[in-house]
């Protein structure tokens, strides 16, 4: 493969992170006390990342189909936690309620985008399953934390609203009905918004095509297809962890269960 | 019936467990010979209203509120009957304009006044009274008194429990009291 791009040594490297000396420079300037959480920040994320780069170089070269699996699960876990993470309410099982709305919506558009529009051979070459899946991954938690978080507070603060309708016989999907709508809405935001910005700026994976060498206009075919591969994965994320939070927190007998949420102790 | 808790130990905790909108933890509720538990609740909510301390209106004027109800697949069969809330009204001395009013411009006794009326209209066989009108003045709780003692009158079946903290007004309404009564 011919290598059309411009590799960055440790040298480069270290050049490039005395940037991060402005952004410390003006905290202690201006005394934003930002000093400690910004270095720890830094170091974390480039430890993560180099460590990151290492992990995928040896499951590229391994080309082995179980070790990606293993790969795209522990992603998705860790997605599936990091989007339960950011809500301000719990209940029993949300993790596994999150992993499994994610993991099943990730898994499928994915899987669709892979074997149906792309057609890689073979069917887990890790050069395109990986990055995909961690752009549909990353869109989903953004959008699957949202809609839970909104749907969860919505339910403490239209308690009566909810519980009025309930006593006059609505059953609880009648009941649930805007407050799920509105969930779904949130949910979606980001999606629906980042598909507007497209002119300002230049989308993450467009980018790292072009500066790899691809033909822009090629850069950007791939950039719609992802884009239609998160909202697709995204609102089917985000209907299914509402969905799993709407069972659990009404109950068959058309109650509003707020006893089993609970706030966060932060 | 009247639900006397003079010392607040839970006549609405009680409410909103004949309302099913709370699972007992022991007992068992029936319901003209069936249990509840072997009933649907919406059918029975439908039914049984709970009328709420302070209820919650949706957003929108006065009618939108006393019509969204009939989008519910319970009472979809029903249909929304303006002369008749008219006529309450006019029992309240309120006419047409308060049905274009917004929700949000009530005040606490009128929102009490368009949840009743939301109830009734339904024609209900049971009414579950959480001070019903705790936020009114005096002359216009005796109205609402009036209407929810003739729509108990146009059935014999027809049966309310009521909460007040005016005894004099339980009184009026009720034929027997229930005093809760804290364990020591």
């Amino acid at each position: 493969m011919d290598q059309n791009y411009i590799p960055i040594d440790n040298i480069q490297l270290a050049l490039a992170s005395t940037l991060i000396l402005i952004n410390l420079g003006l905290s202690v300037t201006l005394q934003l006390g930002l000093v400690k959480s910004l270095g720890l920040a830094t170091l974390r994320m480039v430890v993560q990342l180099l460590l990151v780069g290492y992990i995928l170089g040896w499951v590229f070269a391994l080309d082995n189909p179980w070790l990606v699996l293993l790969v795209a699960l522990v992603m998705s876990a860790i997605a599936g936690n990091a989007s339960v993470s950011l809500t301000r309410r719990r209940f029993l099982h949300i993790y596994w309620h999150s992993l499994l709305s994610i993991l099943a919506s990730s898994a499928l558009v994915t899987g669709l985008l892979v074997e149906g529009v792309l057609r890689i051979d073979p069917w887990y070459d890790p050069q395109y399953v990986i990055p995909l899946l961690g752009m549909v991954l990353g869109n989903t938690l953004t959008g699957t934390s949202l809609a839970l978080d909104r749907f969860m507070e919505d339910l403490v603060g239209r308690r009566s609203q909810i519980e009025s309708l309930l006593a006059l016989g609505a059953t609880r999907w009648e009941a649930a009905h805007e407050t799920v709508k509105e969930a779904l809405r949130t949910g979606m935001i980001p999606t629906i918004s980042m598909m507007v910005v497209g002119l300002v700026s230049l989308p993450g994976m467009m980018t790292g095509q072009i500066l790899g060498g691809v033909n822009p206009t090629d850069a950007v075919r791939y950039q719609i297809v992802i884009f239609f591969t998160i909202s697709a994965g995204t609102a089917l994320a985000c209907m299914g962890i509402v969905l799993l939070a709407f069972v659990v927190l009404f109950s068959p007998d058309h109650q509003l269960r707020l006893d089993r949420l609970q706030k966060r102790e932060s | 019936m009247a639900i006397v808790d003079p010392s607040g130990v839970g006549k609405t905790l009680l409410l909103r467990a004949i309302a099913g909108l709370d699972p007992i933890q022991a007992g068992e509720i029936i319901f003209q010979r069936q249990s509840l538990s072997s009933l649907s609740m919406p059918r029975y909510r439908a039914q049984v209203f709970y009328l709420h301390q302070q209820p919650a209106l949706l957003e929108g004027t006065v009618e939108f509120n006393l019509q969204q109800v009939y989008r519910l697949t319970l009472h979809n069969q029903k249909a929304y009957n303006q002369a008749q809330i008219l006529s309450y009204l006019s029992s309240l001395q309120r006419d047409v304009e308060f049905l274009s009013r917004s929700v949000e411009d009530l005040s606490g006794g009128e929102v009490q006044i368009v949840a009743c009326l939301r109830a009734l209209q339904l024609a209900p066989q049971v009414l579950l009274l959480d001070e019903p009108t705790a936020s009114m003045d005096e002359a216009t709780a005796q109205q609402i008194e009036a209407l929810i003692v003739q729509w108990q009158q146009a059935d014999s079946l027809r049966s309310c429990i009521w909460t007040s903290h005016n005894a004099s007004q339980l009184q009026r309404v009720t034929e027997h009291q229930l005093i809760l009564k804290a364990t020591p």
